[in-house]
């Protein structure tokens, strides 16, 4: 039954002619194309506006003793900013998960919720309580107090998953509590705290609303006035690049310290429950800590908005004005979310089912928004459009393509945990029981990517709807959002009118929040159950 | 019912090659075993039958039908193609029921085809269930009723039993096999279990670093291995040296018959294939009985066999022996014995 004929000797080099591209389906190539481009193109608008004076003009502006100031306010606030949230994240992740504290539940889902209030809202409920908060230290005590659940999150999910076997050996090998803390389970967490950390920075890196009315300046303060006061562009543009590079230097700073991914897991074996260490004595200090906490991240910027509103009610409260701007921010916000996720898929299925070198690039550049201010992206397509497209400037397109480049680092995270549960191969078998490639994405892949598109669309949504500066700068003229008129209300010290306009943002945001940390919890509690 | 050919096929990711001209012949209505290691191809060539990847060089055909030349090419959806992949892949967010209807049109869906394919293998109470409901073995029927269900022309199985435990194996094999042997569809089966093709299959092929290296009947291939490699790899194995004389080899173990559909080898010296149960293995009784006289160095007893390391006492020989004896006739390390071949043996080329 052989009927073997001799295997010819075949040239290597042969094997090279259909790989690659060719390989790829077309239409994920091209959306993948589409967020590229899209990523890219505020950067180098801004780069183009900066240097349309030329080099020289450049350096005029970069080195004035003004630059080195507001590096100076940058820097130590970052710095201050991180380190309290690092220390509260992770004290208030470790007092939650580790110890015995009463109403456990509780706390875990309070400490998340300032999560859901935009940072600017708490700067407007601290200041409009009491006007003589503002400078340092008052950016600083509004931003840890914004902030710190970045670091919490990450912090309480890694010590809830920390491999109880490591702590005990410590013990058994001599070393106290608080040494085993910092030799092991700190070893532990070290990763998720650090990413915390990051986007703590980066979030610092990119605020205005709280900054202004805190008076503090910082880059992005200079930034914002300089373009929407001063009108300058150029000298706008110059100082967004000294952002974009503090930015890089937060991202390689977290690289260096050792945030780069690393396989670094013990065995799976059977996750064992952590032991809790009653706290005894320290019982209701630590109770009083985290309900001031709670208070002061959550109560200051709950109360005045009640507290205004209350008072508001009795003056102006302008219903019909609200609901319009409700209905802009709803239609801006669904469509950037629209965008986003349907750009996040093409960029999942490559870097998913064609991984290659080229590929996993094109993924990390869709994360590059994470380190771009919304006011560099804001810059870059204003500049763009004033070039090119005119009639894009300050059109409903172009905040709905900011925010979309904006939030596409969220919409792919979330795109992509879905993703991974399609695998190609059931597309595959699909089309062998006789679909067409685009019959069998529809029936196949597309309801088992639907929980993850949910997802995208949910977190950019909320995160569009809550984004103040990008949209200070791009919002088409007379049309007004939540964020656009709560903040003109603020500015004019019409705290009452511009109440409303942040509870409205703040619920909007609230219930994915709460969302998020009572999907946490469960899991946390029914290991130990 | 069509053969399926696959001639001189090229394939490779990237720089680097994978298949390097493959040559197999299905013959229509056959269950024909492709055979090698993991990472050898296997699944590769599979997936170029069936439409997943293209080929680069060569040529698929399907009866008369051409499915891929290197240059034109057949969707994966027009080839009549069933494929079961590893693990089965169901669709995991669809019921049992609309797994397998999946390639059906909605009238052969309610005409009551879906209910016959469960019942056919055996699952006709699960139709409502999801993927994750069932048991490995369950979830395998699902797939094969799913890729039969359009009555392919031909059908694609990738390692369709190696996700399940070793009891539930055996039997999801014999009723796979009676099944395909019913319905008389021409399958290619993927594997890495040397006993799941010997024993399923019609015709076995031995895919190895890109290319088959031989091509038969089972029997052919177990007794006459191209080479020695391909002989170990498919079952325990004795290389004995031997001198060859016309029809015949003089070995230590006596001169064993060569077989004759093997064209005997040009040189004077070299070696032979001996299979473990072709070894008759004795305990020396006194006296000075015919044979290669040795000693039991370890009897690893199975039940059902025992296999035998024996070392020879004949100086100059100081490779271990491996006997296949019936487990009853096992015999305790130590034991002096002597050892005898029953031809036909094949002599290594």
């Amino acid at each position: 039954m052989s009927t073997l004929t001799p295997s010819q000797p075949l040239s290597r080099r042969f094997a090279r002619t259909r790989s690659g591209w060719r390989r790829w389906p077309l239409a994920s190539a091209a959306g993948a194309a589409l967020a590229v481009a899209l990523v890219l193109l505020p950067l180098v608008f801004v780069i183009v506006q900066a240097q349309q004076s030329g080099w020289g003009e450049v350096r005029r502006l970069l080195f004035r003793h003004e630059v080195a100031v507001l590096l100076w306010n940058t820097v130590r606030l970052g710095l201050a900013c991180t380190v309290a949230c690092a220390v509260l994240g992770v004290g208030a992740a470790w007092c939650v998960e580790r110890t015995a504290i009463p109403m456990r539940r509780l706390w875990a889902v309070l400490l998340v919720l300032p999560l859901g209030i935009p940072d600017f809202v708490v700067g407007f409920g601290w200041v409009s309580i009491d006007h003589s908060l503002h400078g340092y230290w008052a950016a600083v005590l509004v931003m840890t107090l914004s902030l710190y659940p970045l670091v919490y999150l990450p912090a309480a999910t890694a010590l809830a998953n920390v491999d109880a076997g490591l702590e005990e050996a410590a013990r058994s090998l001599g070393l106290g509590r608080w040494r085993t803390f910092w030799r092991v389970t700190m070893r532990q967490i070290r990763l998720a705290v650090l990413g915390g950390c990051l986007l703590v920075t980066l979030a610092l890196l990119a605020e205005y609303g709280a900054f202004e009315i805190t008076q503090y300046r910082t880059f992005t303060v200079e930034i914002f006035t300089e373009f929407q006061l001063g009108f300058d562009a150029v000298a706008a543009c110059v100082l967004s690049l000294v952002l974009v590079a503090l930015c890089v230097a937060a991202l390689l700073g977290e690289l260096l310290l050792g945030g780069a991914p690393r396989g670094w897991r013990s065995g799976t074996g059977v996750a064992r429950p952590v032991s809790r260490v009653p706290l005894g004595r320290l019982t209701v200090p630590v109770l009083a800590a985290l309900t001031a906490l709670c208070a002061a991240a959550l109560g200051v910027p709950l109360y005045a908005l009640v507290y205004w509103m209350a008072r508001g009610s009795s003056t102006t409260l302008p219903s019909a004005s609200i609901l319009g701007a409700l209905a802009h921010t709803a239609e801006f916000s669904a469509a950037a979310a629209v965008l986003a996720t349907a750009l996040a898929i093409p960029l999942t299925t490559l870097s998913i089912r064609h991984r290659n070198r080229l590929t996993l690039l094109i993924e990390r550049v869709a994360y590059l928004p994470m380190a771009l201010p919304g006011l560099v992206v804001a810059l870059g397509l204003v500049s763009f459009s004033v070039r090119y497209a005119l009639s894009l400037y300050q059109s409903a397109l172009e905040l709905i393509v900011a925010y979309a480049i904006l939030f596409l680092p969220l919409a792919v995270v979330a795109v992509r945990a879905a993703m991974v549960q399609a695998p190609a191969r059931l597309e595959e078998v699909g089309r062998s029981l006789g679909r067409g490639p685009l019959s069998a994405w529809m029936r196949i892949t597309l309801p088992l990517i639907a929980p993850g598109l949910r997802a995208a669309f949910a977190l950019v949504f909320i995160s569009s709807a809550t984004e103040l500066t990008a949209t200070l700068l791009l919002h088409p003229t007379g049309v007004n959002t939540l964020a656009t008129q709560f903040w003109a209300y603020t500015s004019d010290f019409s705290y009452g009118a511009a109440a409303p306009y942040a509870a409205v943002m703040v619920a909007i945001s609230a219930v994915p929040v709460y969302l998020l940390s009572r999907r946490m919890t469960p899991r946390a509690g029914a290991r130990r159950a | 019912m069509s053969s399926l050919l696959v001639e001189g096929l090229v394939k490779g990711y990237g720089k680097r090659p994978v298949l390097e001209g493959v040559d197999l012949e299905v013959p229509a209505g056959s269950l024909t075993a492709v055979l090698g290691l993991s990472g050898c191809g296997k699944t590769t060539l599979l997936r170029v039958i069936a439409g997943f990847e293209r080929a680069q060089r060569g040529r698929v055909a399907l009866g008369e039908r051409t499915l891929d030349d290197g240059h034109s090419y057949l969707p994966p959806e027009q080839r009549g193609i069933g494929y079961v992949p590893q693990e089965g892949a169901l669709f995991p967010h669809m019921t049992v029921e609309a797994n397998v209807g999946f390639g059906l049109s909605r009238r052969e869906r309610r005409g009551g085809t879906v209910a016959e394919l469960l019942e056919m293998v055996g699952i006709a109470g699960l139709a409502g269930r999801l993927p994750h409901q069932l048991s490995g073995g369950e979830q395998q029927r699902v797939a094969l009723a799913r890729a039969l269900a359009r009555r392919p022309d031909a059908l694609l199985l990738d390692e369709p039993f190696s996700s399940l435990d070793a009891t539930l194996r055996n039997h999801v094999r014999e009723e796979v096999h009676a099944l395909l042997r019913a319905q008389g569809v021409t399958t290619v089966l993927v594997t890495h279990d040397q006993e799941e093709a010997l024993s399923l299959a019609d015709v076995v092929a031995v895919l190895r670093d890109g290319s088959i290296v031989q091509q038969g009947a089972p029997a052919e291939l177990y007794e006459s291995p191209a080479d020695e490699r391909l002989a170990s790899f498919l079952g325990a194995v004795n290389v004995i040296p031997a001198d060859f004389a016309p029809g015949a080899a003089v070995t230590p173990l006596g001169t064993l018959a060569l077989r004759a559909e093997r064209a005997p080898p040009a040189h004077a010296a070299g070696a032979v294939v001996v299979r473990p149960e072709q070894l008759e293995v004795r305990p020396r009784e006194g006296g000075d009985q015919p044979g290669l006289h040795g000693r039991v160095e370890q009897c690893r007893y199975y039940g059902h066999d025992a296999l035998l390391e024996i070392r020879p006492e004949t100086p100059g020989a100081t490779e271990l022996l491996l006997a296949r004896v019936l487990g009853q006739h096992a015999l305790p390390a130590g034991t002096e014995v002597t050892v005898a071949a029953r031809g036909p043996v094949t002599a290594l080329a």
